[in-house]
């Protein structure tokens, strides 16, 4: 892929405002499916740059017991809750509400569900959606030809994490399209009470490997430790701190705005 | 004991490629943080493969500590009571500790030790692996957590007390049916918190890229004895050999030595023995590779029993050690290749086997293994009375005496 394929895409822009971005993660069908589109648009309207919509998976292997808890709940209503209905959530948010165009949409799925749908038929059926990209935790760059070789459009985000060594970032980064996830912390996604000791050195050393934005994930949970992420870092993803509010779309509104203004560095 | 217990380089049967792959199946689907203990694990087990001093001690161990070789045994009576003309049963119940496991615990935990890795961490079904990643640790100096379903708990109570008499730690998991998939990935989440100090000793031929392959290895001692002793033993002609498969270490370790020594035109049938549960048409099994379809689950692709939507489903069968959504890769690949054939066996038909085996030999086998044993009605029939059976017993069945008593089998 050419140069210019990063540069010039919507999500990779999201990035570009001149200040730090933040990522919004809302678990698709929780705690059901109109809820949950409740509440991504409650998260756009609070000013996040970009969306993050989960798919609930029976098997979480990289999240915590929030979204994990969340995702097993989204399973239960009748006729189950999986990466179909998670789309038809997506293309309804990308359609908007008429009031402006809404952030650019990145979907976070484990690879079985694409697998099983067919891999063809999930990327075209994420284009159809709308959906701009695509993070799969348990796909590392070296298991992505498949994927990649249909997911023409959509950005796949690769993680990079505490323990990947420069050689491995250097994969990592020049396989991500979009942005380049940052894990904190080794372990799963959830909130914690402090932020990694030399996580501003671990971002440094992974955009040493990229030229996109690098956005930091896992464990940020307050527009306090997302202020003091967003000193180092491109992106501030937070995730389980939202889906435990995603009951009450108006407060995912209230809490994103608060996140947004933290990371923007708005008073 | 043979001398090629570790890989060698040349063979006609040659997997799994750079990658982890066989055919389709394997490799290595893992979150980042992993990726690079996975590749340090599998460059310090080559290492370790071509060590001749690793090779000298891990022998050593299953020659002194284990007890191997295990016996061929020749079991005429029950070659009788089935129709066969003759049953040779390789008695890893006879192994320390009770089951095959601990030919792969010792290979994998004098691994952690090499690499400097203090703390072991396992999951467990049945608790055969618990035990012998517990006994292993115990008898090597490394600490030991072990994480285990709680619906297992409860089937195998005197497991769990043996664990933590040999000072393991056993941390109940509650997800899911509290089975031997929710214990995987447990064991999978603590390891991607406590990836630098620890070493994850998985108990199946499962798992990311080096496991299945590394496994296969350390539990390639079997075939390769079976082999030896058959020549020993001037047994000529051999119809079939079987063994059960949950995961499928047992299974790849008897049929892995067949493969890459015999040549095709020598070799028996090789047929593993899935958990056909209730049924095969009941929904309620773990016959993966019989009715699952290919998916990726706990770092590996293979057959899985999955919906819809790609979500594993709960597998069920009387044992714990096979009721597994998945199983390992190399069996997937050798299903559609044609190399083994993999048939059901129901609970009750194990059940029968069980009884059977005790009856007329006086071995109690592991309800896993009885899975094995129940095809030896089935193979008279193919066969008839001149069939030659070898049949892996990969574990005794002390652990099973309530679900046997539960299940309602006379005293």
């Amino acid at each position: 892929m050419g140069d210019t394929g990063p540069a010039t895409s919507p999500l990779t822009s999201a990035f570009a405002a001149g200040r730090p971005a933040l990522v919004a993660y809302v678990m698709a069908g929780y705690p059901d499916r109109a809820t949950s589109l409740a509440s991504l648009r409650a998260a756009a309207r609070g000013g996040a740059d970009v969306i993050e919509l989960g798919v609930p998976y029976g098997d979480p292997v990289a999240d915590g017991p929030v979204i994990a808890e969340a995702a097993s709940v989204a399973r239960q209503q009748e006729g189950g809750f999986g990466l179909v209905h998670s789309l038809q959530v997506a293309k309804a948010f990308a359609q908007g509400l008429g009031a402006g165009k809404p952030p650019p949409l990145v979907v976070m799925t484990y690879l079985n569900p694409l697998m099983r749908l067919g891999l063809p038929a999930a990327a075209s059926t994420m284009r159809g959606a709308g959906v701009h990209g695509v993070i799969i935790p348990d796909m590392p760059p070296e298991a992505a030809a498949p994927w990649l070789g249909v997911a023409e459009g959509i950005d796949t985000v690769f993680l990079a994490a505490p323990t990947s060594t420069d050689e491995r970032l250097a994969v990592v980064g020049g396989a991500s399209r979009g942005f380049v996830y940052c894990v904190s912390a080794t372990g799963v996604t959830g909130e914690r009470v402090h932020l990694a000791l030399g996580l501003a050195e671990q971002v440094a050393r992974v955009k040493a490997h990229t030229a996109l934005p690098v956005a930091v994930g896992f464990g940020v949970s307050t527009p306090e430790s997302a202020a003091q992420v967003a000193a180092f870092a491109d992106g501030v993803i937070v995730g389980s701190a939202i889906v435990k509010r995603q009951g009450d779309p108006a407060e995912v509104e209230r809490f994103v705005r608060s996140l947004a203004r933290a990371v923007h560095g708005e008073p | 004991m043979s001398d090629v217990l570790l890989p060698s380089a040349e063979s006609a049967y040659a997997t799994p490629d750079a990658q982890g792959f066989y055919g389709p199946y394997g490799g290595t689907f893992v979150p980042e943080t992993v990726v690079p203990a996975l590749h340090e694990l599998a460059t310090a087990y080559r290492q370790a493969c071509a060590d001749p001093a690793f090779d000298r001690e891990l022998l050593g161990m299953l020659r002194d500590y284990v007890g191997r070789p295990t016996p061929l045994y020749r079991a005429d009576r029950l070659a009788a009571a089935v129709g066969l003309g003759t049953v040779l049963l390789k008695r890893e119940d006879l192994n320390h500790t009770g089951a095959h496991k601990i030919n792969n615990t010792i290979g994998q935990c004098l691994l952690a030790r090499r690499m400097g890795k203090g703390r072991v961490i396992a999951e467990t079904g049945a608790g055969q692996h618990g035990v012998a990643t517990a006994t292993t640790a115990a008898l090597l100096g490394l600490e030991c957590s072990v994480f285990m379903g709680t619906e297992d708990i409860r089937r195998q109570a005197l497991n769990v007390y043996k664990m933590r008499l040999l000072g393991a730690e056993v941390i109940p998991v509650s997800d899911g049916s509290g089975t031997l998939a929710d214990a995987v990935s447990a064991a999978l989440r603590h390891w991607v918190e406590r990836v630098e100090d620890t070493f994850y000793v998985i108990g199946s031929a499962v798992g990311p890229h080096p496991y299945p392959e590394m496994v296969r290895d350390f539990q390639s001692v079997i075939g390769s004895e079976i082999v030896g002793q058959l020549e020993e033993k001037r047994v000529e002609r051999v119809d079939a050999v079987v063994a059960c498969v949950g995961g499928g270490s047992n299974a790849i370790g008897t049929f892995f030595p067949f493969l890459r020594d015999v040549p095709a035109d020598r070799r028996p049938a090789l047929i593993g023995a899935e958990a056909a549960g209730l049924g095969l048409e009941s929904g309620r099994h773990g016959a993966a590779l019989t009715k699952g379809s290919p998916g990726v689950l706990h770092g590996f692709y293979s057959y899985l029993l999955q919906d819809e939507a790609g979500n594993p489903l709960e597998a069920y069968s009387i044992s714990a050690g096979l009721d597994y959504p998945g199983v390992g890769p190399e069996h997937s690949h050798l299903k559609d290749e044609g190399l083994v054939r993999y048939e059901g066996v129901t609970d009750e038909q194990a059940l029968e086997a069980f009884a059977l085996l005790t009856r007329t030999e006086g071995i109690i086998p592991a309800i896993e293994s009885s899975h094995a044993l129940a095809l030896l009605p089935r193979l008279a029939e193919e066969l008839g009375p001149d069939g030659v059976v070898v049949v892996t017993v990969s574990g005794r069945g002390d652990k099973d005496m309530d679900i046997v008593r539960e299940a309602g089998l006379d005293g």
